[in-house]
């Protein structure tokens, strides 16, 4: 027997609108039957992961804080996604702009004015568009794949952050520590409402980008040129766009927001360099972008719900003591219904096989 | 019928009310239709009267609703192609399903359920091709094959299974008009060896010709049988259409030798861009204010790479080979020739005319972002939905699209319908030089009609208009000049008072009238 993918004649507008929905619904029920196994009681584990992390403000900004980042990131991937470019490898470009962005506050630190943190962000951004670039380049040149290029720049960016933070740029200071200098006070991205809580200034560039976003892609020339190419690439030159510049510039703009979502948290969340400066938002953020259908407003609801699995990831590794290895686990069966219901929308699943078999040797009695 | 046996054997295949539904769509309706032993039974209708999704049903490929098919009097179910063939039912697809990379036996030994090997299948393939008189090479590659040869070896591949019937789709739409003689001289043996043909085609010249029997298809409903032989082409049109066919008018042009060109093409080649694309030689053509001129020739001899080198999808390396309006346009995108007054209409239209699931204003906005920026968008590139949203309905009503909904995607529009829309986009802009591709491939009669008449009229208010189609009837219906493009040369335009369907169907088959005659010269 054989399962086939029939694609349907017309997709429901109802579950399309729905599905986003339905796969939070799996996911809790796929995360209640983990919590069984692993010997917890479901009810409490998943209230202590999803509803206890929203009942006080400080921890509200501490989902800012770690949502800002994930839509940052994901904006930029819509618009690779919807002109059919696969960027794989937001993780480096973030890496990339917050090593960039940190070029001015940890090798000139005396430098100290209220000019180094636009220059620090302007920078992250530059150093990530220029990470984003390369596999860019090599997809219009080379015509090589862009997924395996991107994501191979990821682990070529998390060494070279590693071995900075461990060796010319270790903190002289810092007791052998494997981190650099802590950023002086014109260096760290201010808070948006200090009496309140940590969130910073990165949110609201989050929400601005998204904002942005969403007006070029379904207000301007631009954003069509974007959906034409991604949708129907022959149409799309026919129209005279360029697909290979389309192609730079999705890399450029999501190497460039990812960038600013690295220097955004290096400079406001963490204030240092370290080995590791990010739980995989880059990665986190391929699944908040298909959450949010590649629309950059549901891309912000989308950010806060991720951003609550690593919250809750936090908290009930504290109050029921599961690992946070959970976390991942979550992510993954979200990304995974996520997919599954689109792909249920798209097409029905049909056995073939067995019953035309039987046609066929009930047609020979016959 | 069904009492009397003895004419019950003479009928190999007969259905019985077989109906086939998608979703709301009947697109089969309670179809009857016999076919007797040794006939050519001709299958007509427009495009998407069911002629397709009758005979998916009688391979295989899809499984009626409801209904009866008999095979030799008994009721059989065809449930998949491969049963279809056990029975004796052969199928020649009007889209070959032919690797390109491989040869001729190899492709046919694909199709083959047995292990028997390559040499004595090419063996048979060629001795069966040279009796039915389809000369085939079994060991040429299949990508060095003119369209003509590969529909040979889609039959060979059908005929070596020995159907009792041949199920025929659109045969001659890629066959030169000697080519087309051949084949029907090979279907004359078939039927006198007994065999069965069901013939599908909408040109009716040629039903009148070779066919015994038809059935006439019309919105998915039989809606006649009768005897091709005895019936006229005009109440044949008139049983597939349902009512008069308008007739193109055109008047002939004057004045043009003084005519100003508008778009000209020098000297213009390009290597294949792939392994398996035709190159282009040397073409060199004028295209005058106030003329249509055709381009003829079989598919696949260099008319997409020619229409890509035209429009600056695909750009040329020497400089001066395309002008437009006296300008050099070959270093100019598509967008800067549409700036210089030109406009295009490609062949393909869901994906390559127009973006399959973007709506019609959508569309219309893919290709006349550049010229009418004014009007369409705003400041910074802000889309104006109002103004395209106006601009559609007058196209839609200028060319009389039928659709549901106020503004549906492309691809729930029919062919010839969203072709309307496709072709009206451009003319709503009154481009000087206007190039279409295959302008009523696979569009219905009233709609190819009008599309016709709208070119014509359009040449007639000043425009040059080039119309590269494999439809020879078109071409002579709305050409001043017919040239004809074989293996990516290109004739020299003939005007249509000295233009026979032999003359053009010699130059599509390759020959060169004016080089023959001088060696015959010699000879004498």
């Amino acid at each position: 027997m054989r399962i086939e993918l029939v694609k349907r004649p017309q997709q429901s507008a109802l579950y399309s609108a729905l599905s986003p929905f339905i796969a939070l619904a799996l996911t809790l029920i796929a995360g209640a039957i983990m919590f069984s196994l692993l010997g917890k009681n479901p009810l409490d584990a998943l209230y202590y992961y999803f509803v206890d992390p929203l009942r006080e403000m400080w921890s509200l900004h501490e989902l800012a804080i770690k949502a800002a980042p994930l839509i940052l990131i994901a904006v930029g991937l819509s618009i690779c996604f919807l002109s059919n470019n696969w960027n794989i490898g937001a993780e480096g470009q973030f890496i990339i702009g917050a090593i960039t962005g940190s070029i001015l506050p940890v090798m000139y630190p005396d430098l100290q004015s209220w000019i180094i943190l636009p220059l620090m962000l302007i920078m992250g951004v530059i150093g990530g568009a220029a990470y984003g670039f390369i596999p860019a380049l090599l997809k219009t040149r080379f015509n090589t794949n862009e997924i395996l290029t991107s994501l191979m720049l990821v682990y070529v960016a998390q060494l070279f952050l590693d071995w900075l933070v461990r060796g010319p740029w270790r903190n002289p200071q810092g007791m052998n520590f494997p981190e650099t200098r802590n950023f002086h006070q014109y260096a760290i991205l201010p808070e948006i409402w200090p009496s309140m809580g940590r969130a910073n200034w990165g949110f609201v560039f989050a929400l601005v980008a998204a904002l942005v976003a969403w007006f070029m892609l379904s207000r301007m020339l631009k954003g069509f040129e974007v959906k034409v190419l991604g949708q129907s690439p022959r149409a799309g030159r026919f129209g005279g766009f360029s697909a290979s510049r389309m192609v730079i510039f999705a890399f450029l703009v999501s190497g460039g927001l990812a960038g600013l979502a690295g220097i955004s948290e290096v400079s406001g969340a963490i204030g240092q360099l370290r080995p590791t400066i990010s739980p995989g938002y880059g990665f986190a953020a391929i699944i908040v972008a298909f959450l949010g259908r590649l629309n950059p407003l549901g891309i912000i609801a989308a950010g806060l719900v991720l951003a609550l699995s690593y919250l809750g990831g936090e908290a009930a590794q504290i109050s029921i003591g599961v690992s946070d290895k959970v976390v991942r686990a979550f992510q993954g069966m979200l990304l995974f219904f996520v997919l599954g219901c689109d792909t249920l929308i798209h097409y029905r699943v049909r056995f073939v096989g067995s019953t035309a078999h039987k046609a066929e040797v009930s047609h020979g009695n016959a | 019928m069904s009492d009397n046996h003895s004419a019950e054997a003479a009928n190999l295949l007969e259905v019985r009310g077989l109906t086939k539904i998608f979703g709301t769509l009947k697109a089969c309706d309670n179809i009857d239709l016999t076919v007797g032993k040794g006939q050519i039974h001709a299958l007509l209708g427009e495009n998407g009267a069911g002629k397709s999704t009758l005979v998916k049903m009688l391979f295989g490929s899809l499984e009626p609703n409801s209904g009866e098919i008999r095979w030799n009097g008994e009721p059989v179910r065809i449930s998949n192609p491969h049963m279809a063939r056990k029975l004796g039912i052969g199928m020649v697809f009007q889209h070959f399903s032919l690797f390109d990379a491989l040869t001729a036996a190899e492709n046919i030994a694909l199709s083959l359920d047995d292990n028997t090997p390559i040499a004595t299948i090419a063996a048979k393939a060629k001795a069966l091709s040279f009796s039915y008189g389809l000369p085939l090479d079994p060991y040429s590659l299949v990508g060095d094959l003119s369209v003509g040869e590969r529909q040979r070896i889609e039959i060979i591949r059908c005929l070596l299974q020995t159907p009792d019937l041949i199920i025929l789709d659109e045969p001659t739409s890629v066959l030169t008009p000697q080519e087309a003689d051949k084949l029907f001289e090979t279907l004359e043996r078939l039927r006198l060896e007994g065999k069965s043909i069901l013939y599908i085609s909408h040109r009716l010249e040629e039903v009148k010709r070779i066919c015994d029997a038809a059935t006439v298809l019309r919105h998915g409903k039989v809606v006649g049988h009768c005897t091709p032989r005895n019936e006229t082409a005009s109440s044949l049109a008139r049983m597939m259409v349902g009512s008069e066919v308008l007739t193109v008018v055109r008047e002939p042009a004057e004045g043009m030798d003084k005519a100003r060109t508008l778009l000209e093409v020098r000297s213009l080649s390009r290597k294949p861009a792939t392994p398996f694309s035709i190159p282009l030689h040397n073409i060199s053509l004028n295209v005058r204010a106030g003329e249509i001129i055709g381009i003829a020739g079989v598919a696949g001899n260099g008319q997409g790479e020619f229409f890509e080198a035209v429009s600056g999808e695909v750009l040329q390396a020497d400089a001066n080979t395309v002008r437009i309006r006296d300008k050099d346009a070959t270093r100019l995108s598509i967008t800067g020739r549409r700036k210089l007054g030109a406009a295009f209409v490609p062949e393909e239209r869901l994906g390559h005319g127009a973006a399959p699931r973007m709506r019609l204003s959508e569309n219309l906005l893919l290709s006349r972002h550049a010229t009418d920026a004014k009007a369409f968008l705003g400041a910074g590139g802000i889309v104006r939905d109002k103004a395209i949203a106006a601009a559609s309905q007058r196209i839609i009503q200028a060319m009389d699209v039928r659709k549901s909904g106020p503004d549906p995607e492309a691809a729930a529009l029919s062919g010839g319908n969203l072709q309307k829309f496709i072709i009206g986009r451009e003319l709503d802009r009154q481009p000087a030089v206007m190039v279409v591709n295959q302008p009523t491939w696979g569009v219905d009669a009233g709609a190819a009609a009008h599309i016709r008449q709208a070119l014509i009229e359009l040449a007639r208010k000043g425009s040059a208009v080039l119309v590269i189609s494999q439809d020879l009837d078109e071409l002579f219906e709305i050409s001043d000049l017919i040239a004809v493009m074989h293996n990516g040369e290109l004739s020299k335009p003939i005007p249509i008072a000295e233009a026979t369907l032999e003359k053009i169907g010699l130059l599509m088959g390759g020959a060169e009238p004016g080089h023959v005659e001088v060696t015959e010269a010699e000879v004498a």
